[in-house]
């Protein structure tokens, strides 16, 4: 019962902090990462708006190295939904593989976030970040200001008093917004339930062909993956449980097949998700620091 | 759903303890104790291995580098329960009152650290005053470092009845709680340490906690965005006092218009047959009613003690921004969804949070708790805060820089705010126009003393008269030797100076007549605000541009020389900053003839 007072709380504040975006900007946007938070997101946002329409476009910054079942799922929600979908890629087009994972996610995810919300004219994104990601993440922002240039500067955030935000904003700035701010994982994961919401299947475990590489398990995609001489991917009962880039986002393995399974094992799994996330840990610079350059 | 502010100062232990609230009910993940366990702080005598609790509730590298202290954490427990608590732990470095401001005004129940070695102190003191002027009515306070005193229940008994008297003195219910985060007493679990004490842990009473009942009565919808789909046009907004049921009679709040709840949506647009605080949702309304975001739906006035619109509200401030309160100077008000200009016209006072007493003061600086009275362009419906939080609190933001600048708590509606109520004349600006046969207009003109502003305006005003045109020229230092002589040169009474300047402008403006403004008027705000009482077409801001060492040079009225012996601390360009407009109507060169500068007004009439 409490469980499920907890997450009409939580959707009630979600819901909220939408509509206020869609009230108070001019050209708001949702930001889409196909996962389960984005997934999350967009349920909301149809919720919140009923039984008028989403008012906002929705973004998808897409990096070219996603797993093929992401950019299906993508499609086939885009169109069961109708969505206003958009899809950015940064034409400078590095890879993992040539870069390293740091200057792949600078360029291919924040410049072309950037780049995105710039020629959309966009002054308000929608993310699905969550407090209980990051260390960092703690003190966001529902309302997270982006000086020009889409800068974050952590001095400069304003003081959020209860339940509504000042959206007024100065020439250049613009507004990230996080209406999943205080959910956790595990809630996420209950409202996916509660809601019956489709995500990914690759959140399921399945046969899935990886290699491991410095203790991670790396699902190979397609051929575009350099194998090492004498490598070979080989079957392994996996699932992901965050899904970003597939050379840089690891499989758990993982016996969960269903909804209920996922949970339970969560319940006893205390890693965090983002352990799975190799460009998080990169030399010494988390989230913090990639918000400081626009990421979301 | 529980909101809980811890507070305490950091040596307090408040860290520690919240660490081991999360760690113990397995709200931490593994990593995170990994981390806690592999990491030492400077300074910390927490042997190798062991988890120091602290760093589970680790902020931002920019903090840690810096050393400065920047936000608000909110971290998540689940209770056994079931329950969700949301705590926001605010670091209690010199920027405490904002942010303990901020964790304040949506916590239900304050987490109050009392470090056993040192005793109730000023900053304990501090916290509870915060927690009760913000509204946190419920406090734990939990006495913390109890093993360092060797569990002694004399050291308990004698702080604990200083917080019971300080809390009961604020009109809050507490309870106490003996503890040690460090050893992890009554934190999870009750500890053996403290045969004497039976109440509850600290979980325990978190887990104890019971909203308290909100008063049924008249409900407050606040309408964010308005739902248009075929056929169906709803207003989107959350409840903020209810129950709100579908039937129920329907007022927009100061818009004086009827009608009927028809419909009464819950997220994802499912019928609902009421809903309470919190719960978002569309309504729909019998009759076909104007109503937009910022409005307020809400019980009419006639059945309940419903809200009523007014210009001049007593309120309470705690100002957030480096730069401190001009009174004189317009904001923005936010309330809600609602936006409209304020200005804030006297300060009654500074509180002084320790002893809750309040001090005469003309401003407010950051950090500062302060009584004041404001007024707002248009009417408002504001509550109480007493009465709602939702309905009775707003911002003010900086016009120019869009910060927030203040949080407010609405103390009550002035009841001059009530009774004015512009009366419409028959003759109006247009009539006098057509009889003096001209266009009213207004031109500011704005730059350095000694720019050549008077000069210019009397060349102006000659010009116009010889062709027949009914002007009047408001001079700084003519104004300032009759209406103004009570005003100085700070910031505050150069804003308030250029507020009265404009208003009285504003009515010559409606006397059909072209003014002319000859004033330093420094401050882009000010001319901004100025300029938003005119409709577009109506004010021209004109930039008398004369280099600083020229006017000095000039030095008509012996100001600079003075402002170089010493004398005359605020002249602008000096003194103080003076900031050129970015977007001027028209620039003219101060040191060109004074026929082109003429032409070049004369111009702008015609425009």
């Amino acid at each position: 019962m409490a469980e499920e007072d907890v997450l009409d709380m939580l959707e009630a504040e979600a819901i909220h902090v939408m509509r206020e975006v869609a009230g108070a900007f001019r050209r708001p946007v949702l930001l889409y990462s196909i996962g389960k938070d984005s997934s999350v997101l967009l349920h909301l946002a149809i919720k919140a708006f009923a039984p008028g329409r989403m008012p906002f476009p929705v973004l998808h910054i897409d990096t070219l190295w996603k797993f093929r079942e992401m950019i299906a799922f993508r499609d086939d929600t885009a169109r069961r939904l109708g969505l206003d979908l958009r899809v950015h890629t940064n034409p400078e087009r590095v890879t993992p593989f040539t870069h390293g994972a740091h200057e792949h996610t600078r360029i291919m995810k924040t410049v072309a976030l950037r780049q995105a919300l710039d020629e959309g004219g966009f002054d308000a994104a929608i993310g699905g970040a969550r407090r209980d990601e990051e260390r960092s993440r703690a003190k966001e922002r529902i309302f997270s200001l982006r000086e020009p240039g889409h800068r974050w500067e952590p001095r400069s955030q304003r003081p959020e008093f209860w339940w509504w935000a000042n959206t007024e904003l100065a020439e250049g700035q613009s507004m990230r917004v996080f209406p999943l701010s205080n959910w956790t994982e595990l809630d996420v994961w209950r409202y996916i339930r509660r809601e019956g919401i489709p995500v990914v299947p690759l959140y399921f475990s399945a046969p899935r062909p990886v290699v491991e590489r410095n203790g991670s398990l790396i699902m190979v995609d397609d051929e575009r993956f350099p194998l090492s001489p004498g490598e070979r991917p080989l079957l392994r009962q996996v699932r992901f449980r965050t899904l970003g880039c597939y050379p840089l986002t690891a499989a758990v393995e993982s016996k969960a097949e269903t909804l209920d399974e996922i949970i339970d094992e969560m319940r006893l799994d205390r890693r965090s998700e983002r352990a799975g996330r190799l460009i998080d840990g990169e030399g010494g610079t988390s989230i913090e620091s990639k918000k400081s350059e626009g990421y979301f | 759903m529980l909101r809980v502010i811890a507070c305490g100062s950091v040596d307090d232990g408040k860290s520690t303890l919240i660490g081991r609230l999360l760690a113990n009910t397995g709200s931490a993940t593994e990593d995170q104790l990994d981390y806690a366990r592999n990491t030492r702080r400077g300074g910390s005598t927490i042997p190798a291995g062991e988890v120091d609790y602290s760093l589970l509730t680790d902020g931002l590298e920019a903090e840690h580098e810096q050393g400065i202290t920047i936000d608000v954490a909110h971290l998540f427990l689940d209770l056994p329960s079931g329950h969700r608590v949301i705590i926001a732990d605010a670091p209690g470095h010199e920027q405490y009152t904002r942010n303990m401001a901020v964790a304040a005004s949506t916590a239900d129940v304050a987490v109050l650290l009392v470090d056993a070695t040192k005793g109730v102190r000023e900053q304990t003191h501090r916290h509870l005053a915060i927690c009760a002027l913000m509204g946190v009515r419920a406090v734990i306070a939990v006495v913390n470092k109890l093993d360092a005193v060797d569990y002694d229940q004399a050291v308990f008994e004698k702080l604990a009845s200083e917080v019971l008297s300080a809390a009961d003195d604020l009109d809050q219910v507490a309870s106490v709680i003996p503890a040690s985060a460090l050893s992890g007493d009554n934190v999870v679990d009750p500890s053996p340490n403290l045969p004497w004490y039976d109440g509850p842990t600290l979980l325990g009473a978190l887990s104890a906690w019971e909203p308290p009942d909100r008063p049924q009565g008249d409900y407050r919808l606040p309408v964010q965005y308005v739902i248009r789909a075929d056929d169906f046009r709803g207003f989107a907004g959350t409840v903020v006092g209810g129950p709100v049921r579908p039937g129920d009679s329907v007022a927009v709040a100061g818009g004086g218009v009827e009608s009927r709840i028809e419909r009464l949506l819950g997220p994802g647009g499912g019928d609902l047959d009421h809903a309470g605080p919190g719960t978002p949702v569309t309504v729909t309304l019998a009759d076909d009613v104007d109503v937009r975001r910022g409005d307020l739906l809400t019980t009419p006035g006639a059945l309940g003690n419903g809200l009523s619109p007014a210009t001049a509200y007593s309120a309470t401030l705690v100002w957030t921004a480096e730069e401190p309160l001009r009174h004189g100077r317009s904001y923005l008000l936010l309330a809600g969804s609602r936006s409209v200009p304020a200005v804030v016209t006297s300060v009654r006072g500074r509180m002084d949070v320790v002893s809750g007493k309040q001090f005469a003061a003309r401003t407010l600086g950051l950090n500062d708790i302060g009584t004041v009275e404001l007024t707002t362009d248009t009417p408002i419906c504001l509550d109480g805060y007493r009465t709602c939080r939702e309905t009775g609190s707003f911002l003010l933001v900086d016009r120019v820089s869009k910060e927030t600048v203040a949080a407010g708590m609405v103390r009550h509606a002035l009841r001059r705010g009530r009774n004015v109520v512009p009366h419409a004349y028959t003759v109006d600006r247009d009539a006098r126009q057509r009889l003096k046969g001209q266009r009213a207009k207004v031109l500011w003109l704005t730059g350095l003393p000694g720019a050549g502003k008077s000069t210019i305006a009397n060349a102006l005003e000659r010009r116009l008269h010889a062709m027949g045109l009914h002007t009047y020229v408001l001079d700084g230092d003519n104004v300032r030797s009759g209406l103004n002589k009570d005003l100085g040169f700070t910031p505050e009474d150069r804003a308030e100076n250029v507020r009265r300047v404009a208003e009285l402008t504003r009515i010559l403006l409606d006397a059909g007549l072209i003014v002319i403004v000859a004033l330093v008027s420094p401050f882009r705000t000010d001319r901004a605000v100025a300029k938003s009482l005119f409709q577009p077409g109506d004010f021209a801001e004109v930039w008398v541009d004369t280099p600083a060492e020229v006017c000095a040079r000039r030095d008509p009225k012996g100001l600079y020389a003075q402002a170089k012996a010493g004398t005359l601390p605020n002249l602008t360009g000096l003194g103080q900053a003076y900031e050129p407009p970015e977007h001027a109507d028209l620039v003219v060169d101060g040191t060109g003839s004074l026929d082109d500068a003429t032409d070049e007004l004369c111009a702008l009439l015609h425009d």
